[in-house]
C-alpha cells in the first residue's frame, strides 16, 4: 500500500478458517477427492494387467496384494469413490442442462447421491462375496 | 497455485474480553468479532463482548451498534439501510456469509462469531477492500448496450421478457444488491478471484444477456468465453446457498454456459 499512514500489508480475511462446511462444498470437495482417488485405482488396474501380461507368478503377487488387509480396504476405497463420483457426476450432468438448482431440489439431488453410493457399494460387495 | 492457510500477517490472534453484563442481566449472548487496525503493528485478532440482548434490537447490526456506541467506539464496519437492501453489512457471520441487519441474534446458537467477507484484503476490522471485485463489475459493463436508434420512449419489455429479469417470484437476476456475499464464499474464487470473474458478476452479466433489450449478447458472451472467466465455476453452489436475498448465482452462470454451447449449434 502507498498510504504513508499504513504500516504494514493488509491481511487476508480467514476462509477456510471460519466458513462452515456445508453440503454444497463438501460433496464438491469429495467429488474431486474420488476423483483423484479412481486415478490411483487406475494404476492398481495397470498392475493388474501387467502381472496378468507376465505369468502366474507375479500375478499370485498381486492377489496376495488384494487379499491382504490393505488391498481390501482399497479395493473397498476404490469402489466407494467409484459409485460416489459416478452418482455425483450424474448430478453435475443435469446441472448442465439448467436443472437442479433451486436450493431444495440441489440438496434432494445430494441425498440422493449419497444414498446411491451407498446401496450401490453395498450391492456391489454383496455380489462379490456371494460369488466368489 | 491455491494457498489453504492464512499468511503470516493475517492469522488471527486471540484478542481482549469486555463483559458488560450486570447481575440484572437475563440474556447475556458474547460476540466474537475480527479486528485489525492498520495503525498498530500487530495481527489481527479476535475480541469477545459479551453483553446483555435486552440492550438492543434483534439483529447482530444492532449488536455491532451497540457495541460501537457503547463499549468499544473503535470497532469499524460499513452499514447504512439497515434492511437488507444497500448490501453495506456483508460479513460472515456464523460461519457463512450474510448481511447483519437482516440476520438475527436468535438464529445463532451459542457464541456469534463475527469476521470479514472471507479472502478478501481487509482496510480494518469488518470492512473489506472489494476495489478489485467492483472493477471485474465495471469489465462486464453493466448498462444497456443498443445499436438500434433510440425509440422515441422506453424501450419497451413484455411482461415474459421483464420476468427473464426479475423473476417470477421476484428472485431473478435483477434482484442482486451487489453485497459479495456469494463471490465470497465461493472456494473457486478464493483461489482464482484473479482470474475468475465471481458468481455476483457472472450473475449481472446473465442480467444483461437476458435482457430482451440488450443488443450486445454476442459481445457479452465473447468477453466470458474464457477458462478462467466463466469456466472457474465448478457448481460448488455456495453461492446460492448463502445470497441473503434468496437469489441463484449458480443458476445464471448455468444458464451463461448453456448459451455458450448452444450459441456454437
Amino acid at each position: 500500500m502507498s498510504d504513508p499512514g499504513i504500516k504494514r500489508a493488509r491481511p487476508l480475511s480467514p476462509h477456510l478458517q471460519v466458513y462452515r462446511p456445508q453440503m454444497t462444498s463438501v460433496m464438491s470437495i469429495l467429488h474431486r477427492a474420488t476423483g483423484y482417488a479412481l486415478a490411483v485405482g487406475t494404476i492398481m488396474m495397470v498392475w493388474m494387467l501387467l502381472a496378468a501380461a507376465t505369468g502366474a507368478d507375479a500375478f499370485t503377487v498381486f492377489t496376495d496384494f488384494c487379499a491382504s488387509a490393505l488391498g481390501q480396504v482399497m479395493l473397498f476405497g476404490w469402489s466407494v469413490a467409484l459409485f460416489y463420483h459416478m452418482s455425483n457426476g450424474i448430478r453435475h450432468l443435469i446441472w448442465d442442462t439448467g436443472y437442479l438448482f433451486k436450493l431444495k431440489n440441489a440438496y434432494r439431488a445430494g441425498y440422493v447421491v449419497l444414498g446411491m453410493t451407498v446401496v450401490m457399494t453395498g450391492l456391489f460387495w454383496l455380489c462379490v462375496c456371494v460369488w466368489s | 497455485m491455491a494457498q489453504f492457510t492464512l499468511p503470516k500477517n493475517s492469522k488471527v490472534a486471540k484478542g481482549k474480553s469486555v463483559d458488560v453484563t450486570t447481575a440484572q442481566t437475563q440474556r447475556a449472548r458474547t460476540f466474537k468479532v475480527y479486528r485489525w487496525n492498520p495503525d498498530e503493528d500487530d495481527n489481527p485478532r479476535l475480541d469477545e463482548y459479551t453483553l446483555d440482548l435486552d440492550q438492543f434490537g434483534p439483529m447482530i447490526l444492532d449488536a455491532m451498534i451497540y457495541i460501537k456506541n457503547e463499549v468499544d467506539s473503535t470497532l469499524t464496519f460499513r452499514r447504512s439501510c439497515r434492511e437488507g437492501i444497500c448490501g453495506s453489512c456483508a460479513m460472515n457471520i456464523d460461519g457463512t456469509n450474510t448481511l447483519a441487519c437482516t440476520k438475527a441474534i436468535d438464529d445463532v446458537k451459542g457464541d456469534v462469531k463475527i469476521t470479514p467477507l472471507p479472502h478478501m484484503p481487509v482496510v480494518k476490522d469488518l470492512v473489506p477492500d472489494q476495489k478489485h471485485a467492483i472493477a471485474q463489475y465495471n469489465a462486464i459493463e453493466p448498462w444497456l448496450k443498443t445499436d438500434s436508434p433510440p425509440p422515441s420512449r422506453e424501450r419497451l419489455q413484455s411482461p415474459e421478457d421483464s420476468d427473464m429479469l426479475n423473476g417470477k417470484d421476484g428472485h431473478g437476476p435483477a434482484g442482486c444488491i451487489l453485497c459479495f456475499c456469494c463471490s465470497t464464499s465461493c472456494p473457486s474464487y478464493w483461489w482464482n478471484g484473479d482470474r475468475f470473474m465471481g458468481p455476483a458478476t457472472l450473475m449481472q452479466a446473465h442480467r444483461w444477456i437476458a435482457d430482451s433489450r440488450d443488443e450486445a449478447t454476442g459481445e457479452r458472451l465473447d468477453q466470458l468465453e474464457d477458462p478462467f472467466r466463466l469456466y472457474r465455476c465448478h457448481t460448488i453452489m455456495n453461492c446460492t446457498n448463502t445470497c441473503p436475498k434468496g437469489l441463484n448465482p449458480a443458476k445464471s452462470i448455468a444458464e451463461i454456459k448453456k448459451m455458450m454451447v448452444t450459441r456454437k449449434a
